[in-house]
């Protein structure tokens, strides 16, 4: 009824704070404006894949140390980052698609090829990903579909020849399509490939046209209700290892992502409602007493005990920037830290070659609450986590699924253990 | 009486035209934050089991650009919209995605002509001022197959599609004879279609349940059809007449100060949101005051349970039901009170299910050309429902009831049913 916590924010962030807090008996509802960014992500949990530099990271929880002590890893240190990618792992490989599991740790990044044949370093990847690493090379069968436009496997092919150490991969587009659809995506795709008689005609069609020991690369889209199946399935057709390469949105294994954590969340009692956009908050001493939210065409509020603030950054909407460039946080309007000051660069001409504006978001003390100008905690009750956070490059880093998911999840560690019991109490109630 | 002449569509008038164009420019304004992100065709049903509706984003922002202002669109496969409204809730961007396509099928049927069927099947209350004094003979005329495959071919209505029975009464004829005793709290009950012609019981159960709880319980008279049919058929010049007159019969106890409630969901979200801003009724006095007083049934129940003001004792019922929230429930943006309420019945086992859509939108399901998709829309559920094997499945909108009962055999009731039985109104709690 009247949530404990209202998570604002549906991505991996806010999903994972809400399961984590739901599961450990509070009740949780997660406020969002509509569905978050998991359906656009590759579905792959990137923990660090550059370093300040720019410099390749092979180790990435070892490569925490040197970022700068302002970014959001430093809130949570090595050992929160492991806890959190532990603990992922096994809800997803309990949830409802079970036995689909994730692969990999956050010790070392494997080499995974990406939609256009680059090479990204990942960490913690969708079994159906993991032999995909490129790091000891070998011979790739690209395969993909002629009807499906964001997916190119000559592409793929020649740039990994090109570009990925001891890889020799060719393409094999196939004429197969979900029944009656013209225009198929991912999604079409990966609905088709949950059905028996498409992968058959898949494999018929593949079977004898490869070398002994090419390995085969489809695009991430070998099914949506049961990916561990339909996997097993063609690894054992081939008789030899299959993986995904991750695609343009739709990002079916991001949809695996989303809908897992929401059923898990269901079934802990704790539910997604969309088109709640919160507008504001009501404070008192020292903590938000309520939340308002647009529903529709009304006003409504909550009163939850806590508030975890999981908006995302200028991309979903979380953090803006108005016509005077004065930076924001929209939900609760916080102040936000590493904006550039009235008068200083904002811009620079080299695009990629590092912006003013990058590191902007809120700033919070070690508990992840939010501080004020003078670095004092300004609310008790309100845990800021994923990209609304100060500090981060996550594009550049390659650090965003991890921040997301390390942070999301110690904010819910952090309520759950917070001295002043509350969620405790309602766990004991409620049970 | 309201004007139910059912060729008042085929000419609007230029004063349409013009209100159509505001409206346009403020739906339309919203497709400039379209980022085609694509998590709206991820969502939704339809385009998810036929290749005849490509997508919402792609009927909709995308190709509502090269749509000529003024012009009606010449693409069709916009008809196959079922207008749940799923795309609206989960964009993360808020784009009115449903708004948008209602608006533009709604000037392709102008272009193409109102069918007949389409006329009558958006007319309730005419259906039931011809079907209700003959009920027995309507009845057997819409149980026989033979007259039912003539229907289909004469009118385009299937005839496996689920059509109600009715019941040869009204509830505003039992509502005009009953007497509310006096209470505290005064509340007025907006039956819409469903209560009055089809199921009487229904209304009078929730008048019984409200009275239990201590509200004087007004049924405001004049009230017909909220429009919500017309609106999804696009004939938005009479859908507007119906709301208006709706608004009217209601507004006199909003501008009292008394909460309306509703047990058809999707009608009350008609009242609440969807009329003001599909049918651009935003300035419209009456609907603006009712629009801010209306509440689904369960809101308001829940709502009241969380101020410890819903003083109610529930005897155990000792049985097993499922629940699915109908998409226009889940366009309140309230999450699913249902559950919560008949988790406050000792006893009862339910089981929610984990389904966007029944498929059946309205009359969508019961069109001739759209049954499989709507059979195929809810298939899903349907299994859910069967493996549940439950005593009864529960949902808050009359026709996903008609459509799901009829698909799974399983007797499908309203959540203010179990509430009555399980609070000793029904006689024994088990009638």
């Amino acid at each position: 009824m009247k949530p404990d916590v209202v998570v604002v924010g549906a991505g991996l962030a806010g999903l994972s704070a809400a399961v984590r807090l739901a599961e450990a008996g509070a009740s949780v509802r997660v406020l969002a404006k509509g569905v978050g960014s998991t359906h656009l992500s590759a579905g792959t949990v990137d923990v660090l894949g550059y370093d300040a530099d720019g410099k390749r990271v092979d180790r990435p929880l070892e490569a925490l140390d040197g970022l700068p002590a302002e970014h959001p890893y430093g809130l949570v240190g090595r050992a929160g980052v492991s806890a959190a990618i532990d603990w992922f792992k096994g809800r997803i490989a309990a949830g409802p698609r079970a036995p689909y599991a994730y692969a990999g740790d956050a010790e070392q990044n494997i080499l995974l090829p990406t939609a256009v044949g680059a090479v990204a370093p990942s960490a913690v990847v969708p079994e159906t990903m993991a032999s995909g690493d490129l790091r000891g090379g070998g011979r790739i069968c690209v395969v993909g579909f002629r009807a499906l436009k964001d997916f190119f496997p000559a592409l793929v092919a020649d740039n990994l020849s090109r570009g990925a150490d001891g890889v020799r991969a060719r393409g094999v587009e196939l004429d197969l399509r979900p029944e009656g659809r013209v225009d198929p995506n991912a999604l079409a795709y990966a609905r088709a490939f949950d059905h028996g008689g498409f992968r058959a005609e898949v494999v018929a069609q593949l079977v004898a046209r490869l070398a002994e020991d090419e390995r085969v690369a489809f695009p991430a889209v070998l099914g949506l209700a049961s990916p561990h199946e339909v996997w097993a399935e063609l690894e054992q057709r081939f008789s030899r290892p299959v993986f995904e390469i991750p695609t343009l949105p739709p990002s079916v294994p991001g949809i695996r992502i989303y809908q897992t954590l929401g059923q898990l969340l269901n079934r802990a009692g704790g539910r997604v409602v969309v088109n709640n956009i919160i507008t504001g908050a009501e404070r008192s001493g020292g903590r938000v007493t309520a939340l308002r939210a647009r529903v529709g065409l009304r006003e409504v509020t909550f009163e939850p005990e806590w508030v975890v603030l999981a908006t995302g950054g200028f991309s979903a909407g979380g953090l803006a920037l108005d016509s005077s460039w004065v930076a924001r946080e929209v939900a609760l309007d916080l102040p936000v830290g590493g904006a550039p000051a009235p008068g200083e660069e904002r811009f620079r001409s080299a695009y990629f070659g590092g912006q003013p504006m990058d590191r902007v978001g809120v700033v919070t003390d070690r508990e992840q609450r939010p501080v004020g100008e003078d670095g004092g905690r300004m609310l008790e009750n309100v845990l800021v986590a994923g990209a609304t956070l100060a500090g981060a490059v996550p594009w550049r880093e390659k650090s965003g699924d991890g921040i997301a998911l390390a942070t999301g999840f110690r904010a819910a560690e952090l309520i759950a253990a917070s001295a002043a019991g509350r969620v405790s109490d309602v766990a004991t109630a409620g049970a | 009486m309201i004007d139910m002449g059912i060729m008042d569509t085929v000419s609007r008038s230029q004063h349409d035209h013009d209100v159509a164009d505001v409206l346009g420019d403020l739906m339309r304004g919203t497709l400039d934050h379209c980022v085609k992100c694509t998590i709206c065709e991820t969502f939704c049903p339809v385009a998810g089991v036929t290749p005849l509706f490509p997508g919402p984003k792609t009927v909709g922002p995308q190709a509502e650009r090269f749509r000529v202002r003024g012009e009606e669109s010449p693409d069709k496969s916009l008809d196959y919209c079922s207008g749940c409204g799923i795309c609206t809730q989960v964009c993360p961007q808020g784009v009115h995605i449903a708004e948008i396509n209602t608006q533009a099928r709604a000037k392709l049927k102008e272009r193409d002509g109102f069918s007949l069927r389409d006329r009558l099947i958006a007319r309730p209350p005419l259906l039931g001022r011809l079907g209700t004094p003959a009920a027995g003979l309507t009845n057997k005329t819409l149980a026989s197959r033979p007259l039912r495959l003539l229907g289909e071919k004469v009118l385009g209505i299937h005839h496996k599609a689920a059509v109600p029975m009715f019941a040869g009464r009204t509830f505003q004829g039992w509502a005009k004879k009953h007497h509310s005793p006096p209470a505290p709290r005064r509340v007025a009950y907006f039956h819409g279609c469903g209560a009055n012609w089809y199921e009487p019981d229904l209304g009078e159960k929730t008048v019984a349940l409200l009275e239990a709880i201590g509200c004087q319980v007004e049924v405001p008279r004049g009230q017909a059809c909220c429009g919500l049919p017309l609106q999804s058929n696009g004939q938005f010049a009479a859908a507007r007449k119906y709301v208006r007159t709706m608004a009217k019969a209601l507004a006199p106890a909003a501008r009292a100060g008394v909460d309306i409630v509703g047990t058809s969901t999707s009608c009350t979200l008609m009242l609440k949101r969807e009329a003001r801003e599909i049918l651009d009724l935003m300035e419209d006095p009456d609907l603006e005051v009712v629009s801010e007083r209306i509440y689904d049934i369960c809101e308001y129940l829940v709502m009241l349970h969380d101020r410890g003001e819903l003083a109610l004792a529930l005897q155990p019922l000792n049985m097993t039901v499922t629940y699915h929230a109908p998409c226009q429930q889940q366009g309140h943006g309230i999450g699913k009170p249902a559950l919560e309420l008949m988790g406050l019945i000792p006893e009862l086992t339910v089981i929610e299910n984990d389904a966007t859509c029944c498929g059946v939108a309205g009359t969508y399901g019961i069109k001739r050309e759209k049954y499989d998709i709507a059979m195929n829309v809810g298939s899903g559920l349907f299994e859910q429902i069967g493996e549940a094997r439950p005593d009864l499945a529960v949902c808050d909108s009359e026709t996903c009831r008609w459509h799901i009962e009829a698909a799974t055999g399983v007797r499908n009731v309203h959540p203010v049913e179990m509430l009555h039985r399980a609070a000793g109104l029904s006689g024994n709690g088990t009638a």
